[in-house]
């Protein structure tokens, strides 16, 4: 790709301050793609960040996340709160293509000019997000969206990754989703500020809650974790898990402060990841071949390998 | 023709949907599954979409091309689609149309600024190539925009 002239990087930057869709769709291209226009994008945004509250929703496949995310939009709007949402959805593993289906349920705010829809692909890293949903969400706060929605592709067992990234995490809990033991495992449940049992109007329901408040009684720490029901198709229960999770956004922001900082270490601490990752797996043949072999015979444990190969990425 | 012997520097995102009032989405669902599996990523909707949605949803997605199925005269209101995208700025975005075309209305639409239409019959290949071609072609004009 051709470099992009600063002036064009100027004028879309100040386009997307001003809330201009296109140029945040634009700008949210360039970071899914780690194109080299975002190293100077990051720069400019930085001080028009941390005013968004971001709201992170993750669920079993089929738990209705999507159409939960449609009645919680119409919640938000009509709390004249502008809104923009990040839904990814899985990616072949094959051949990398994915459809992405989740706003085929959201189109009930297709012509609001406050509400923006994004499609991601989660491009095969697992943990259920997108590499760059953390820049993602920060091009949608500094384009002034009020509340950014971000939903998780439809996750198993141990997703966590979410609560690390949004400010409070709702868990969707399908009713009837096994006994009780599905309740006390480790893994997702733990990590929401809110359990919702959605689709409570079929049969179960009542049963999955009273597991789900039961397994939480039994959890070491006693921080109280509200458990709600809602029928997202009809909007039922929606507006009253709206207000709770508003306030418990309100109570966190009173420590902003920590807040942002947790989550600019966990972008840092993901960076560093990715940029030793790409240095092994880009070794030369024969430096690959020398370490694997090195390793095989017992030379050196995994540990030691990774500590030789860190040592020489910083003296390069 | 496979993604490897064309170098993107992400993958092509599409759009794949249907506008009017024909809900026969046998079609473009099957032509959905032909660009994912030729590594796209592809944006799916159901049909019945207003043309001012799939405007708004070509935007805020960022697609290079809109793929539009019309089994029942729905092609006809392709051209105040084509409208309505130079309209919002989005001219660089390549729309083909593919499903029953009378041969007499195909013109019409060319002329509106759709790319290709394909006729019943048409090769997954051959759909897949076009798409790769225009995804190109769309990422040129985009970028070469003032």
């Amino acid at each position: 790709m051709k470099k992009i002239p600063d002036s064009k990087l100027i004028n879309l930057y100040d386009r997307l301050i001003q809330g201009e869709s296109a140029a945040l769709a634009r700008i949210i291209t360039y970071f899914e793609n780690e194109l080299p226009a975002t190293v100077e994008i990051s720069r400019l945004i930085q001080g028009n960040l941390g005013k968004a509250m971001v709201i992170g929703i993750t669920g079993a496949p089929g738990a209705g996340k999507s159409t939960l995310i449609n009645a919680y939009i119409r919640e938000l709007r009509k709390r004249k709160l502008s809104v923009a949402v990040a839904a990814v959805d899985p990616s072949s593993p094959v051949t990398g293509g994915a459809i992405l289906g989740d706003r085929i349920r959201m189109s009930e705010h297709a012509s609001d000019p406050d509400v923006f829809i994004r499609s991601l692909s989660s491009r095969g890293k697992s943990g259920g997000l997108s590499e760059y949903i953390g820049n993602i969400i920060d091009v949608m706060d500094a384009a002034g969206k009020e509340v950014v929605l971000v939903e998780t592709v439809g996750t198993g067992q141990s997703e966590v990754e979410i609560a690390e990234i949004a400010d409070v995490s709702v868990v969707l809990c399908p009713p009837g989703l096994g006994d009780g033991i599905q309740a006390i495992k480790s893994g997702i449940l733990e990590i929401g500020d809110f359990l919702v049992v959605n689709k409570a109007d079929l049969p179960f329901a009542e049963k999955t809650v009273l597991e789900l408040k039961s397994a939480l009684e039994l959890r070491k720490e006693k921080a109280v974790i509200p458990v709600f029901s809602t029928v997202a198709t009809t909007g039922e229960g929606v507006s009253s898990l709206v207000d709770a999770v508003a306030s418990c956004f309100y109570q966190i922001s009173r420590d902003r402060h920590s807040h942002h900082h947790k989550r600019i270490l966990k972008r840092v601490a993901d960076t560093a990841t990715r940029n030793m990752k790409n240095y092994i797996l880009k070794l030369s043949e024969a430096a690959k071949t020398s370490l694997c072999e090195k390793v095989q015979s017992g030379e050196l444990t995994t540990d030691q390998a990774a500590d030789l190969c860190f040592k020489e990425y910083i003296q390069k | 023709m496979s993604m490897k012997e064309n170098t993107f520097d992400y993958p092509p995102k599409v759009l794949v949907t249907k506008i009017g009032l024909d809900g026969h989405d046998r079609g473009s669902r099957i032509v959905a599954a032909y660009l994912r599996d030729a590594g796209m990523e592809v944006v799916y909707t159901s049909p019945w979409q207003k043309i001012e949605a799939v405007v708004r949803l070509a935007l805020e997605e960022d697609v290079d091309v809109i793929g539009i199925s019309s089994l029942a005269t729905d092609h006809l209101i392709i051209p105040q689609l084509m409208g309505r995208l130079r309209h919002s700025g989005l001219e660089h975005i390549k729309v083909v149309v593919g499903g029953i075309i009378p041969a007499a209305e195909q013109a019409n639409l060319i002329e509106s600024g759709v790319s290709h239409v394909f006729h019943p019959g048409v090769s997954r290949e051959l759909i897949v190539e076009t798409f790769l071609k225009l995804t190109h072609e769309s990422r040129n004009a985009n970028e070469n925009r003032p």
